[in-house]
């Protein structure tokens, strides 16, 4: 099982000092997050995707190929890349590129996006969101896989006799997550491809993200990748540690009270009810994430948000080493006891893509098996 | 087949003038529907217990608290609505609207509804025509055409008791009503599907067919 850091990317004012790191800290930082990802034996660093302020990552490949030069071991992924507005062309070449870089250290996971102004900044419509998703991932896939693209779609210019270039490495394109809180559609879509899904958790209440998951195995399997418990399923977590919840509770809760998206709203107990939430001793961190298996199923890769909120660099890198120290490794054993030999433990990485050869369906652009009557989904 | 009623009260006193009128246009539909052979069970949502939780709700990115999600369930299941709001300012109360914000889009399509609000003078009585009225048919609700208004001297005349008997007699009708069209002749626009937002839909479009023009 993969575990790591998502991290989100804000510049947010400390509210215990009032001071905003400068734009270049924040991205230091970041890579700062990332290298102590690997250094503490975690597994993933993934880099949101944002071309607004107060969010510094609108380059991620730039970014992630920066860190590839720095790490050895670490899988390189995104939370998430822009599959609406981002041209699909780039998007190929530039994940092609960075897994040459990496030797093969890349995933990624394809998200909409949700700041509406962001749309018509690249020529789109976020009313398009779902048709551009479907769309430009169909395209993306083809580029991975075809050495010879003839596209014509709804939203791109065409291309005619077009060659992605470079090629992805070993001729093995990525492996690919879908995110999405709510959309149905995007569950679909992960399972009609076989691809994994990911549902960041953190924002919503777990009877919604159980039926989400729900879903999304229900239709992979429909699809012909596999039965339900083994599809490839990531999580979002958020934890907050110290040695004792008190101390964990005194020290986060200004961090807590003014963070964006839930600041201001519902208290620091509310919110730990509501969500996954978990501010107290690594213990308590071990029982809640183990427990997020007894809704979502046996499940491949758990991510962390950690670095956000104005949470002082020193204090994000301190929690990943409790992470990496106390929590992953009992993580690890725990969720493999209860793991059933059927279900995969990790997901697909490029070497074991690359070992199932040539032949295999990750290297079809459309590998679902429908045998379904139209309109009768099952 | 018992129906259900559900009205929304958004007084904020205890007692307020908003549940008083709210009880006296429930006991009505209770007479009108059972005069037409059928019973009623009402549930009664006062906003001013969901305060906190609709607070949380806009604050947490939409996060609906258990609280909510009954209420969210509960309105989407219902065969009639009750809307019974404090006039503020010129129009609903803020929070009245906040629980109406926390409704599901789809939740009332087709919805029989009795919009009413209180004040303290009848110059505020056409809140219901440019304020009420014009919300729930953006949802796709169906008001019935009598609305009932009640300043406070209102609960002295009999003319009040009037309209609500009206106002409950049109939504008795339309509760108790049962579709007379021949399915699959035309296109039923109004069929379209109620949900409360509290569960994520099973069904679901088939891939293909959302690729379909897409595919390149």
């Amino acid at each position: 099982m993969q575990f790591g850091i998502f991290t989100v990317g804000d510049v947010t004012p400390d509210p215990i000092t009032g001071r905003s790191p400068s734009e270049g800290e924040r991205i230091a930082a970041m890579t700062a997050v990332a290298l102590k990802a690997e250094q503490e034996g975690l597994d993933v660093f993934a880099t949101g995707e944002h071309h607004n302020p107060p969010f510094v990552p609108s380059s991620p490949t730039t970014h992630l190929g920066y860190i590839a030069a720095k790490t050895e071991r670490l899988i390189l992924s995104t939370s998430t890349t822009l599959i609406t507005t981002n041209d699909p062309v780039k998007i190929a070449e530039d994940y092609a590129f960075l897994q040459h870089l990496s030797g093969g250290r890349v995933d990624l996971m394809m998200g909409r996006g949700n700041t509406g102004p962001v749309y018509p900044w690249f020529g789109k419509d976020i009313r398009d969101g779902i048709p551009l998703a479907v769309e430009n991932y169909h395209l993306l896939r083809k580029l991975w896989r075809e050495p010879v693209v003839n596209w014509q779609g709804k939203f791109r210019t065409p291309l005619q006799g077009f060659t992605a270039t470079p090629a992805p490495l070993d001729g093995t394109p990525p492996f690919v997550w879908h995110g999405s809180i709510r959309s149905t559609e995007i569950a679909e879509q992960a399972a009609y491809y076989g691809d994994g899904f990911f549902h960041n958790h953190i924002f919503w209440n777990k009877e919604h993200t159980e039926q989400m998951i729900a879903l999304y195995r229900r239709r992979f399997e429909h699809y012909g990748h596999g039965a339900a418990d083994q599809a490839i399923v990531g999580l979002g977590g958020q934890a907050f540690m110290a040695e004792t919840e008190a101390e964990a509770k005194r020290f986060f809760r200004p961090y807590f009270d003014n963070a964006p998206v839930y600041g201001h709203g519902p208290s620091l107990e509310d919110f730990s009810d509501m969500t996954p939430l978990t501010v107290g001793t690594p213990e308590q961190v071990i029982e809640r994430t183990l427990g997020f298996a007894d809704y979502a199923g046996d499940y491949q890769r758990q991510l962390f948000l950690i670095d956000h909120a104005g949470l002082p660099t020193d204090v994000v890198l301190e929690q990943i080493e409790i992470l990496g120290r106390e929590v992953v490794p009992v993580l690890r054993r725990e969720f493999e006891r209860r793991r059933p030999a059927h279900v995969p433990s990790d997901p697909p990485t490029h070497a074991s893509l690359v070992a199932a050869g040539p032949d295999s369906p990750h290297h079809l652009v459309a590998p679902a098996q429908v045998s379904e009557t139209v309109g009768s989904a099952s | 087949m018992t129906r259900r009623l559900v009205v929304i009260s958004a007084g904020l006193a205890d007692p307020s003038s908003s549940r008083l009128l709210a009880d006296q246009i429930t006991d009505a539909v209770r007479s009108q529907v059972g005069a037409r052979g059928e019973e009623v069970a009402v549930d009664v949502i006062e906003v001013r217990a969901l305060a906190h939780d609709l607070a949380t709700m806009m604050t947490s990115g939409g996060i609906p608290t258990p609280a909510l999600t009954r209420a969210r369930d509960l309105v989407s299941a219902a065969d009639g609505l009750v809307a019974v709001t404090p006039v503020f300012t010129a129009s609903y109360s803020g929070l009245f609207k906040m629980l109406v914000d926390a409704l599901d889009p789809d939740s009332l399509n087709g919805m029989p509804v009795v919009v009413a609000a209180t004040a303290g003078t009848p110059r505020h009585s056409l809140v219901l025509e440019h304020a009420m009225r014009p919300l729930f048919s953006y949802l796709r609700a169906v008001v019935v055409p009598t609305g009932v208004f009640a300043a406070t001297e209102d609960f002295g005349h009999a003319g009040l008791t009037d309209r609500i008997t009206r106002a409950a007699s049109e939504l008795a009708a339309l509760m108790v009503s049962t579709p007379n069209a021949v399915g699959g002749f035309a296109p039923d626009l109004a069929a379209r599907p109620r949900r409360s937002g509290s569960d994520v839909p099973t069904e679901v479009t088939p891939f293909e067919d959302l690729l379909r023009d897409h595919s390149g």
